[in-house]
C-alpha cells in the first residue's frame, strides 16, 4: 500500500469541465454497461480527465465524475487514490515512468535510475521549463524487454544510459523519438535473429489448421507433427457473408 | 522443439499483419460457425479432452471451469465472460504480445468461450499501462463488428457483444475478483469466496474469468482437434505455452515451446544460453515473481510444466522465466520482490498489509547483512503466519519468495551477517516502523 493524498490547494485548479467532445465519448462509454452499473465507467472518465487536465487529475475533476455518474464523491476519491496511474499532483509533458522491479533490476534499470536522478532531479520533481518528471514504478510488464521506461503512452525497451539519454534528449528538443526497443530489436524476439516462426512456406499459403476441423481423437508421439497424416479436406466455404473468398 | 506448424500465435513477434485479412490468412475466423454448431457441451467436452489448464497461473482445467456455469438462467441474471488481461506478474509479458500482434485469437476465443459459458457479453479488462495494446485491440474489435462477426446479428447467429475495460496501475487487479470489483468502478479490493465468481460474479451474474492466453488458444484446439494438443507435451501438462525468458540471458525474449520443455533446451535454444555459460547460472525463478525460487543445482534436467515444478515447491505460474547469474545480489533480488508486494497489496487483510511491510524490512537489512540469525528463522515464521490466512493470494505471492529463498539460500544471508558483524559499524539509528 502506499499513502496518496491530493494535490495542496494553491496548485488545484478553481473548476474543471469536459470539452464537449469528451463528454461524447464519456457517453459512449457509459453505454458499455448495463443500466444502472454506470459506475463502471469511474476509471475510464477518470483517466480522460487526467489526459485532459494535463496529466495529472485535479480535486475538481474528481467531484465532476461522480456528479456524472451518480456517485457519492468519497466513492470516487477511492477510486482516484487506489489506482497509482492517477496522478494526484501535476507531472512533467514528459512523464517518465520507471520500472525497478526485479526483472528490469537485473538488467540495468539502477543506471537508468541515475540518469534520471541527474537530468530531471528526484522523483516527482518536475523541471523548471515544466517538461520532465519521473517516478519508479512496480512492474510495467515488458519483462524480456527489460530495462524499459514508459513516457506519457509509449514504452521505450532495451535502454542503456546512452540511449536513454538519447530518447530524453530528443525529447527536450521538442521531437518524440520512435517507441520500442531501442537496439534494433523486432519487438519481443530474440535480438539477431528468430529462433522460432521462421520455417519457411509456414506464411505462403492457408496453414493447415485452417482447413476442415480436425476431429482425429488419437494423440500422437510427442513432437510428431500433428497434421502430417490428414490432409485436411477441403470443406465448402461457410455461409459467411464478409468472407473475402466468397466476393 | 516443437514444430512451427504446431504453434499457435503464428504472430508472436508482430512481422505479419495484426488485422482482421492478416489473421484470416493464418486461420482465424475459419470455421466458427460449425464450432459453435456442436453446441455448448461438444465444446465444453472438447476443451475438457484437450487437457488444456489455465494459464493464468494456479493451472485449473479451462474445459471444467467452463462447465460450472450455469446452464440456463433461472432467474433472469444474465452470466458474463470477462477476459483478465491485467498482466502485471513481474517477469510476465505474453498476454501483451498477444493483444497487440495477434489480437483475432482472442477475439474469437471470446465468442467461442462466451458461447461455451452462454454468456451474451464480454469484458476485456486490460491493465491501464498498456494504453496502446488497449488502442490495438479496440480496432481489432472494430474491425470484427464490421465484419459482423461481432455484435447482435452476427454471421455466427450468437448475438455476442465484446467491451474492452482498463485499469489503472493495481497488480491486485489480477486476482480476480479484485478485477470484478474493479470492473464495477470500485477500489480493487478482492471478495471472500464463496460464492464463487460462477454464482456471483460481475453485478451479480454468473461469470467466469479467463486469462488470456487460455482464451486465445481456445479456437485453435477446437479447429485442429483435443488430440492434437493433448500430443504435445507431457501426461497432464499437455498443449503449448508461452514462455517469457527475462533476466540474465544473452537474448531474452518471448517463445511459444511444448508444455515440459526441459529449462536448459528453452534458454539455449531461443535465449542463447546463460550469460557468461551454463555454470554462471544462479538460480531461476520459473514462474513469475510470486514463486519460490530453484537454484543452479536443481535446473540441470528441469521439465517446465505444471507438476514438476510442483514437486520441486515452486511453480510453473504463469512461465515468467526470470534467469539470475552468478553476478547477482540474491538476497537484493527478492527484497526488491517483496517491495514490490508491500506496493501493491490492497491493505484490506491485516497480515497482509502489515506482513509485506515488515518482511520487505528485515529482507532488507539481511541484504546488508544488519541482521541477527535467528531473524531467519522469525522472517520464516511471519511468512507462514502471511500465507494462507488472507482472502486472496496475494499474501501467499509476497511469502513465497522468501521461503524460496531461506530454504535455498540461507548460508548466504547467514555469510552476510557473518561479514555484516565481523566489521566495526556504529549502531545505526532506530527508525520507527512506517
Amino acid at each position: 500500500m502506499s499513502v496518496r493524498r491530493l494535490a495542496p490547494d494553491d496548485v488545484q485548479p478553481k473548476a474543471f469541465a469536459f470539452t464537449a467532445e469528451n463528454v461524447a465519448w464519456a457517453n459512449q462509454q457509459i453505454a458499455k454497461y448495463p443500466e444502472g452499473r454506470q459506475a463502471s465507467a469511474v476509471i475510464l472518465l477518470l483517466w480522460k480527465a487526467q489526459e485532459q487536465a494535463g496529466g495529472w487529475l485535479p480535486q475538481k475533476a474528481i467531484e465532476l465524475v461522480a456528479e456524472m455518474l451518480g456517485m457519492p464523491r468519497i466513492r470516487v476519491l477511492e477510486v482516484a487514490t487506489f489506482y497509482t496511474m492517477f496522478n494526484l499532483a501535476p507531472v512533467g509533458k514528459y512523464y517518465v515512468q520507471l520500472c525497478g522491479t526485479t526483472p528490469c533490476v537485473l538488467r540495468g534499470a539502477e543506471d537508468l535510475k541515475t540518469v534520471c536522478q541527474k537530468r530531471i532531479g528526484e522523483q516527482g520533481h518536475v523541471t523548471a521549463d515544466g517538461n520532465f518528471s519521473w517516478l519508479e514504478v512496480e512492474c510495467l510488464g515488458a519483462c524480456v524487454n527489460a530495462p524499459m521506461v514508459q513516457i506519457n503512452y509509449d514504452f521505450y525497451e532495451d535502454l542503456t544510459p546512452e540511449s536513454l539519454n538519447k530518447v530524453l534528449d530528443e525529447m527536450a528538443a521538442g521531437r518524440v523519438p520512435p517507441p520500442g526497443p531501442q537496439n534494433g530489436r523486432q519487438l519481443s524476439a530474440p535480438l539477431g535473429g528468430l529462433t522460432s516462426l521462421n520455417s519457411p512456406g509456414l506464411y505462403d499459403s492457408r496453414p493447415s489448421n485452417a482447413g476442415a476441423a480436425l476431429s482425429d481423437a488419437d494423440a500422437k508421439k510427442p513432437g510428431a507433427a500433428a497434421n502430417v497424416t490428414e490432409s485436411p479436406i477441403p470443406k465448402p466455404p461457410v455461409a459467411d457473408a464478409s468472407d473475402p473468398r466468397q466476393k | 522443439m516443437l514444430d512451427d506448424k504446431d504453434r499457435i500465435f503464428k504472430n508472436l513477434y508482430g512481422i505479419h499483419d495484426w488485422g482482421l485479412k492478416g489473421a484470416r490468412a493464418r486461420g482465424s475466423w475459419d470455421g466458427t460457425k460449425e464450432i459453435l454448431e456442436r453446441g455448448r457441451d461438444g465444446i465444453i467436452n472438447e476443451m475438457k479432452a484437450s487437457g488444456l489448464r489455465g494459464r493464468g497461473g494456479a493451472g485449473f482445467p479451462t474445459g471444467l471451469k467452463w462447465s460450472f456455469m450455469p446452464k440456463e438462467s433461472k432467474d433472469g441474471r444474465p452470466s458474463y465472460l470477462v477476459v483478465n488481461a491485467d498482466e502485471s506478474e513481474p517477469g510476465t509479458c505474453k498476454d501483451r504480445e498477444i493483444m497487440r500482434n495477434d489480437p483475432h485469437l482472442l477475439i474469437e476465443g471470446c465468442l467461442i468461450a462466451g458461447f461455451a459459458m452462454g454468456a451474451h457479453a464480454g469484458y476485456i479488462y486490460i491493465r491501464g499501462e498498456f494504453i496502446r495494446e488497449r488502442e490495438r485491440l479496440q480496432a481489432a474489435i472494430d474491425q470484427c463488428y464490421e465484419a459482423n462477426l461481432l455484435g447482435k446479428n452476427n454471421i455466427h447467429g450468437y448475438p455476442f457483444d465484446l467491451y474492452v475495460h482498463h485499469g489503472a496501475g493495481a497488480y491486485i487487479c489480477g486476482e480476480e475478483t479484485a478485477l470484478l470489483e474493479s470492473l464495477e468502478g470500485k477500489k480493487g479490493m478482492p471478495r471472500l469466496k464463496p460464492p464463487f465468481p460462477a454464482n456471483v460474479g460481475l453485478y451479480g451474474c454468473p461469470t467466469t474469468v479467463n486469462t488470456v492466453e487460455s482464451i486465445a488458444v481456445a479456437p485453435d484446439i477446437l479447429r485442429r482437434g483435443a488430440g492434437w494438443f493433448a500430443s504435445i507435451g507431457r501426461p497432464n501438462n499437455v498443449g503449448t505455452k508461452l514462455f517469457c525468458v527475462s533476466g540474465h540471458v544473452e537474448r531474452p525474449c518471448n517463445v511459444e515451446e511444448a508444455m515440459g520443455i526441459t529449462f536448459r533446451d528453452l534458454v539455449e535454444t531461443h535465449c542463447g544460453g546463460i550469460r557468461g555459460g551454463w555454470d554462471n547460472l544462479l538460480a531461476v525463478i520459473p514462474g513469475g515473481s510470486s514463486v519460490p525460487l530453484l537454484p543452479a543445482d536443481l535446473c540441470n534436467d528441469l521439465f517446465m510444466d505444471f507438476d514438476t515444478l510442483r514437486n520441486l515447491k515452486t511453480g510453473l505460474g504463469t512461465a515468467a522465466v526470470i534467469v539470475m547469474d552468478q553476478s547477482t545480489d540474491i538476497v537484493r533480488a527478492i527484497a526488491r520482490i517483496s517491495y514490490f508486494y508491500k506496493h501493491e497489496s490492497c491493505g484490506q487483510c491485516t497480515p497482509c498489509r502489515e506482513g509485506t511491510g515488515w518482511m520487505w524490512r528485515v529482507l532488507s537489512r539481511m541484504a546488508e547483512g544488519r541482521a541477527q540469525k535467528r531473524e531467519i528463522g522469525m522472517l520464516l515464521e511471519v511468512t507462514t503466519q502471511v500465507e494462507g490466512h488472507t482472502i486472496c493470494a496475494l499474501g501467499d505471492a509476497a511469502a513465497w519468495p522468501i521461503q524460496g529463498l531461506i530454504r535455498h539460500f540461507r548460508p548466504e544471508i547467514e555469510r552476510r551477517i557473518d561479514a555484516y558483524a565481523s566489521n566495526p559499524h556504529s549502531d545505526p539509528v532506530p527508525v520507527a516502523a512506517e
